[in-house]
């Protein structure tokens, strides 16, 4: 049963929503993991070459299957109403958006992690390196999700097959700080260097988007609901 | 009283009134300080003891840098002010200044690739400005395209001043990661005035030419914001009575 | 404390203007609404009913002119404001994944916290008993248009904001609906009522405004 607490039952809402419709939840992980093993097959099977390359072909692979689960993330809510609905609950919007934003991730960000040491042993990484590329991505794609949410929100009202490309092309230019520290921490580590401040970046940038990404957001609905 | 004078410019009517002779004034002294800048750098200034003469390409690309990071901001600050106080004219302005910038940033790319021809031999090095420059250029097609995708005007301009802000947060941040990511480049030539490390017949040229790109920057404004201003408002009645009293051709408005 | 129900609702809108595009819905335009009273919202398909509901809930900003509570601006206390209306649009707001029960209680959420019987005596009136376990996409449109209006049953708000309610219901449906706000008329509430139909209500509309394109 939902919670009494409207932010609480929201995240629960989207959850429930979520696992009964496993495809949302399993297709932008097996899109995950094909584009990660399409690249050995371009590359060669060569183990150095692929263990250097990996990091950067991994978080790639992540950046764009978070990209395909943006476009879902406002659309239902949009089409049959329920963000008008939250939109005029006597609790505030940017509040409730943010629920929904921290189940997004609960979703599409975290089973990513998850899924990540399985194909940093297809790359031959070590154990020491897939703790560091974990840790990246668990401050990072909260922060790409945040972000991703923005653009979702502006191009909610744009109909058509020109939409996803769209979005794309809003958001990817977005996402290049994240990328930058997150591969970079990953070589640092892997050259045995230290990697703390590169790891306080990639918070900072997190803090930062949670400040700001939700009212960003919650403003880009009100103006498509318009 | 400038702030009488800013709340009449913000009606269209206004605007369009008096921006006429404006644009024209501009664009002659844009022309004028233009050829000068453009005899100055060519002409005058002496080649570069190690760059020979390839590096009078500096007089087009670094003001084009230069405008294209000013022109962003230009735009998202009139982009953020018609979201705020939803005026319509910002909305306008910010609208009409994305073509203009996304033209500067692919202008200082295009020199920037064949500068690093004769330099590094490659048209494309990926140096922390170049990259970012070109991240630039994405934004503002970003930008452009989000605007030209939604109907509605007024929500066009809405939308895309979120998306307008969110870069303007989004741009030294990129900048500086890009700027780590790879620390491989000529240090800042123009910012240390105060022991310059170009020689002063350069800069003047240099000088002169950032403002004549400044000038062709509002002239060109002014000249898509009018333009913009009659679409908008063509079911008004002063545009109607500019198209009757034959100032303007039916087929624009 | 004040007793709710005796106090009298007003709900106005002064002078609202909205353009749409370059085109101007409507001008000018104003309204009451007291507690017991009704308003019929009619014009043709593009009228721009469905835009001025969505301006009195509050979810447009009107170009020009303000929309009163108890004859103090909307926007100075939007949470009382929000309490006091509830909108119901053309789209149902119900999840085909969940159920009427659960698509009921998020909404209750979302408002104040309603107990589960009562949600379920609301969803037996709007004649959904038994079905209140099953996910909403095995539901029928018009059953799927009664867990909207169910939500009417258990919302504290005086001002009904509906935009062709009648809808995709059935002859009971309808009935069910017209009692339903006759009862929240009587215990001082207000509506309006967005339709290109004519409704049938025992009461007489407090007024009509009529949209022109």
């Amino acid at each position: 049963m939902l919670s009494s607490n409207p932010y609480l039952a929201t995240i629960q809402r989207d959850l429930l929503l979520g696992l009964r419709n496993p495809g949302r939840l399993l297709n932008p992980l097996l899109f995950y993991g094909l584009v990660a093993l399409l690249f050995p097959l371009a590359l060669g099977p060569e183990h150095r070459l692929l263990a250097q390359a990996a990091p950067g072909i991994i978080w790639v692979a992540a950046l764009l299957a978070t990209l395909m689960t943006l476009d879902s993330l406002f659309r239902g809510d949009f089409n049959d109403g329920s963000l008008e609905l939250l939109a005029l609950s006597p609790h505030p919007f940017v509040l409730l958006v943010a629920a929904k934003l921290f189940a997004q991730w609960l979703l599409t960000g975290l089973p990513l992690i998850l899924l990540t040491p399985v194909l940093g042993m297809f790359f031959s990484l070590t154990g020491q390196s897939i703790g560091i590329l974990l840790l990246t991505l668990l401050l990072g794609t909260p922060t790409i999700s945040l972000i991703g949410a923005i653009g979702a929100a502006l191009t909610l009202n744009i109909r058509g097959a020109g939409g996803g490309a769209l979005l794309a092309l809003l958001v990817l230019p977005l996402y290049i700080p994240v990328l930058i520290f997150a591969a970079g921490t990953i070589k640092a580590a892997g050259a045995g260097l230290p990697v703390d401040g590169q790891l306080f970046f990639m918070a900072a940038l997190l803090v930062l988007a949670i400040t700001l990404a939700p009212a960003a957001v919650a403003a880009a609905l009100k103006i498509n609901m318009h | 009283m400038i702030w009488d004078f800013f709340y009449k410019l913000a009606s269209p009517r206004y605007f369009y009134a008096i921006t006429g002779k404006w644009a024209v004034w501009l664009g002659w002294l844009c022309l004028i300080l233009m050829v000068a800048g453009l005899y100055g750098g060519l002409i005058l200034a002496p080649p570069d003891y190690q760059q020979g003469e390839s590096y009078r390409i500096i007089f087009i690309h670094v003001p084009s840098a230069w405008m294209s990071l000013f022109v962003y901001v230009f735009m998202a600050f009139n982009a953020a002010i018609g979201l705020i106080w939803r005026i319509k004219l910002s909305e306008i302005i910010a609208r009409s200044s994305a073509p203009a910038g996304a033209a500067f940033t692919f202008l200082a790319l295009v020199t920037g690739a064949l500068w690093g021809k004769p330099m590094w031999g490659t048209y494309w090095v990926w140096d922390a400005r170049l990259t970012s420059e070109l991240i630039l250029l994405f934004l503002y097609l970003g930008f452009i395209a989000l605007q030209s995708a939604i109907e509605d005007p007024r929500q066009a301009a809405r939308a895309s001043a979120v998306l307008a802000i969110a870069g303007l947060v989004n741009i030294p941040i990129i900048h500086y990661s890009v700027v780590w990511w790879n620390t491989l480049h000529q240090g800042p030539t123009i910012t240390k005035f105060d022991n310059p490390s170009i020689h002063t017949s350069m800069l003047i040229p240099l000088l002169i030419m950032a403002v004549a790109f400044k000038l062709y920057f509002f002239t060109n404004l002014l000249m898509r914001a009018r333009c913009e201003v009659l679409l908008r408002e063509k079911d008004s009645r002063w545009v109607q009575e500019l198209v009757i009293e034959g100032r303007i051709s039916e087929k624009t408005a | 404390m004040t007793d709710q129900s005796s106090q009298t609702c007003t709900l106005k809108a002064l002078g609202l203007q909205c353009d749409r595009g370059d085109r101007e819905l409507f001008n000018d335009l104003s309204l009451s609404v007291s507690s017991g009273q009704w308003l019929q919202i009619c014009g043709a398909n593009g009228s721009g009913k469905t835009t001025l509901l969505r301006m009195l809930c509050g979810l447009i900003k009107p170009d020009a002119g303000e929309i009163h509570w108890q004859d103090k601006p909307a926007h100075q206390n939007p949470v009382l404001f929000r309490q006091s209306v509830e909108y119901i649009g053309h789209l149902a707001a119900v999840k085909p994944e969940l159920s009427p029960l659960e698509n009921l209680r998020f909404a209750a959420i979302l408002n104040s916290d309603t107990p589960k019987h009562k949600l379920e005596d609301a969803l037996d009136h709007v004649e959904l008993y038994g079905f209140e376990h099953e996910p909403a996409y095995t539901l029928s449109a018009g059953q799927q248009r009664r867990i909207a209006l169910a939500r009417l049953l258990i919302s504290p708000a005086k001002a009904w904001i509906l935009d062709e309610p009648f809808n995709a219901l059935d002859r009971s449906g309808v009935n069910v609906l017209e009692s339903l706000i006759e009862q929240h008329l009587q215990n001082g509430g207000l509506a309006i009522l967005a339709s290109h139909m004519p409704i049938n209500l025992p009461l007489e509309p407090a007024g009509q405004i009529q949209l022109t394109n």
